[in-house]
């Protein structure tokens, strides 16, 4: 099992500094799983989570100039590997004007995935900063742990709005309520409700537009039958959702999300070269 | 005493207290004809610091009379009060033009005024303790490793460390190199810990003289916090340190200033010998050459409980320790402190501990000074209680 890879690009690590910023903010601890094209950071369902589950997917080649990566086996290609992105995300902190990032998986008094910055400096020597991150390495046993979440039967698609309006909206919502209905139809009407015994506080939101699915065999998608007005809604929590909003650094290409009213809530973020899904479930 | 301060130099002054509170709870300030020292040591007396500003460094200078005994006034000033005066340092540059520091014997009072412009003046009266000579004894010539770098230098080093780390190991090689790398606990599981290692290469340092490949631990709160005033003064920083568990020795200088910081170093627990001999050439307070010491420093006198803070170190804890520890200290008869006063025994295991250290850095290195008129006296147990220490606890 080796992996080595290095950014030499100051735009291509900003950017990859960002990512994994936006994934510190969203999972405490997550599992990585490296393929020879891609960088999946993943979080399953878990009691521990409160039920959210994350699959975010990064293209290799459109962040790093040497990417060689050799998995378990020659058959199973692949490395999933256990860490804190917020180590990551302080090693990289510091690395913004760096000549080079080496990032390698070693073996150190424990496996580590080893952040190498070259910083430049003053004297004819460069200055190497080193940081060791424990990882854990995950057999291949539970590699079926891991799989990528499939698009829900959801019952309503819509585009977000603005993230950063939708989050200064939250933000103070939070401070009245736990939870926070979402709601929305195929009209392209969003409403943010809360709901407490002293206030009730909705947000609406219009003119959002509903993106068109196409469903894998061709054939008319279940939600066109469905009346446009109806609302589909789910009851989550809203610190949940706030970490989502709050963790995004720069405004995605598309942010969509669908609704299996009153069971879970599917988030999408496309950016260029990053994709983020994030699933909330409902609340009881 | 009065001590008028104008212009940057105001500046300077808070800088030196924001570093200073850094440390400890208390400001030690003592105008002497060298000029005026403003001091602080920490709870558990494993860091000191000291910023002697020279009488040229003022517009004016008066340090004062001596009181009958021939001493200089000293007192001590609670960090927060000081500080207080001194918080803002923008608005110190931008409003204050001069900085008068007086005593005012009648009210007891440490007064201190802020003239600043359009015609507003700030009069702090700040109450203050009159106290012992604080003085950590520790002599740079006798570490065996100097670096001189420049204060961005290592700025730019320890940014890579996360603010809340506590320790950070400094290491050096003959070849040198010079390496600074987080310290791990034995708490911490270094299973689950980063652990950060910054190599520098003697080109960044002005300086680099090394006798042989060591590392030390010291606290990095107080060390960020002399560099801080480095790095806004633009003076090179000179390290000096040695082997596990001696003090390092941080100091900066120039003609109207000088700064020493202290910092005692985690003991390598696996080192043979468990009990340092320290050769250490006291500092002498007023100039007045030391007796030699021939085997450890210790801290001071159990009767001024106030100053020790000191946690007393049984013998049977150094078996093999499971923690770092400081060397033992044995109270050696006959072995002097610093300065002018006579040899003096200090029973260690007696010591009333102060506040409990919450690191295992453990107090180390501190005389106390007794004044002239207690030279001589061979103190005992039976030694009087200094009488001002009114807060002491006895």
């Amino acid at each position: 099992m080796r992996f080595r890879a290095k950014i030499v690009d100051v735009a291509c690590l900003n950017h990859f500094t960002r990512v994994i910023n936006t994934i510190a903010k969203l999972a405490k601890t997550c599992t990585l799983r490296l393929t020879v094209d891609k960088l999946y950071f993943i979080l399953t369902d878990k009691v521990a989570n409160g039920g959210v589950s994350m699959w975010c997917e990064l293209n290799q080649g459109n962040f790093f100039d040497e990417f060689q990566m050799e998995g378990v086996a020659a058959e199973h290609n692949e490395i999933y590997l256990e860490l804190t992105p917020e180590n990551l995300s302080r090693a990289l902190k510091t690395a913004q004007n760096a000549k080079t990032v080496k990032i390698k998986l070693t073996n150190k008094h424990c496996p580590c995935v080893t952040v190498a910055v070259e910083l430049p400096s003053l004297s004819s020597s460069s200055r190497i900063v080193t940081h060791d991150i424990p990882v854990g390495v995950i057999p291949r046993r539970l590699w079926n742990d891991f799989r990528e979440p499939s698009v829900p039967d959801f019952d309503v698609s819509i585009y977000l709005p603005v993230l950063k309006t939708m989050k200064s909206v939250v933000e103070r919502m939070k401070n009245l309520s736990n939870c926070i209905v979402l709601e929305a139809n195929l009209n392209g009407e969003m409403n943010l409700k809360i709901e407490t015994d002293l206030v009730s506080v909705t947000t609406h939101f219009k003119g959002l537009g509903n993106p068109p699915w196409v469903s894998e065999d061709g054939s008319q998608n279940s939600t066109q039958d469905r009346d446009p007005e109806s609302m589909a809604e789910a009851r989550i929590d809203i610190r949940k959702l706030l970490q989502l909003l709050a963790g995004q650094q720069v405004n995605p290409t598309k942010a969509l999300c669908n609704i299996v009213s009153k069971r879970i809530v599917h988030f999408i973020l496309l950016h260029e070269e990053v994709s983020l899904q994030y699933f909330i479930p409902a609340l009881a | 005493m009065r001590c008028l301060v104008t212009g940057g130099n105001v500046k300077v002054i808070g800088k030196a207290v924001h570093s200073l509170s850094r440390i400890g709870d208390e400001l030690y300030v003592e105008p002497t004809e060298d000029g005026l020292s403003l001091r602080a040591v920490n709870s558990s007396r494993s860091a000191y610091a000291c910023f002697l500003f020279a009488p040229l460094f003022f517009q004016l200078y008066e340090e004062g009379s001596l009181d009958p005994d021939g001493e200089t006034f000293r007192c001590k000033v609670l960090m927060k009060s000081f500080l207080g005066v001194f918080r803002s340092l923008p608005s110190l540059e931008k409003m204050v033009e001069k900085c008068l520091i007086s005593l005012n014997p009648r009210a007891s009072r440490l007064v201190v005024q802020l003239h600043c412009k359009y015609g507003v003046t700030k009069t702090h009266n700040l109450s203050f303790q009159e106290c012992e000579l604080l003085q950590a004894v520790f002599d740079k010539e006798l570490c065996a490793n100097t670096l001189r770098a420049p204060a961005r230098v290592l700025v730019d080093a320890v940014v890579h460390f996360p603010v809340t780390l506590a320790e950070v190991t400094l290491g050096v090689s003959p070849a040198g190199k010079v390496s600074f790398r987080n310290y791990l606990d034995e708490e911490t599981e270094p299973s689950r810990t980063m652990v950060t290692e910054l190599c520098l290469s003697e080109d960044e340092f002005q300086d680099v003289q090394v006798q042989q490949q060591s590392h030390v631990t010291f606290c990095l709160k107080e060390f960020r916090g002399i560099l801080s005033f480095a790095e806004s003064s633009n003076l090179p920083l000179n390290i000096h340190f040695d082997s596990p568990g001696r003090p390092a020795i941080f100091t900066l200088s120039d003609p109207l200033l000088e700064v020493h910081l202290v910092l005692a170093t985690l003991s390598d627990p696996n080192s043979s010998s468990q009990v340092h001999s320290t050769t250490l050439q006291a500092r002498p307070a007023n100039g007045a050459f030391p007796t030699a010491t021939p085997d450890d420093d210790f801290t001071g006198d159990d009767i001024d409980s106030y100053m020790i803070a000191m946690e007393s170190t049984c013998e049977e804890g150094l078996g093999l320790p499971s923690s770092p520890t400081f060397p033992q200290r044995h109270p050696h008869p006959g072995a002097a402190l610093e300065s002018q006063s006579s040899a003096m025994e200090s029973d260690l295991e007696g010591a009333v501990p102060g506040t409990p250290p919450q690191k295992k850095f453990r107090s180390l290195f501190f005389g106390s000074v007794l004044t002239p008129s207690q030279a001589g006296t061979h103190p005992g147990p039976s030694q009087d209680v200094l009488a001002e220490d009114s807060e002491g606890e006895s």
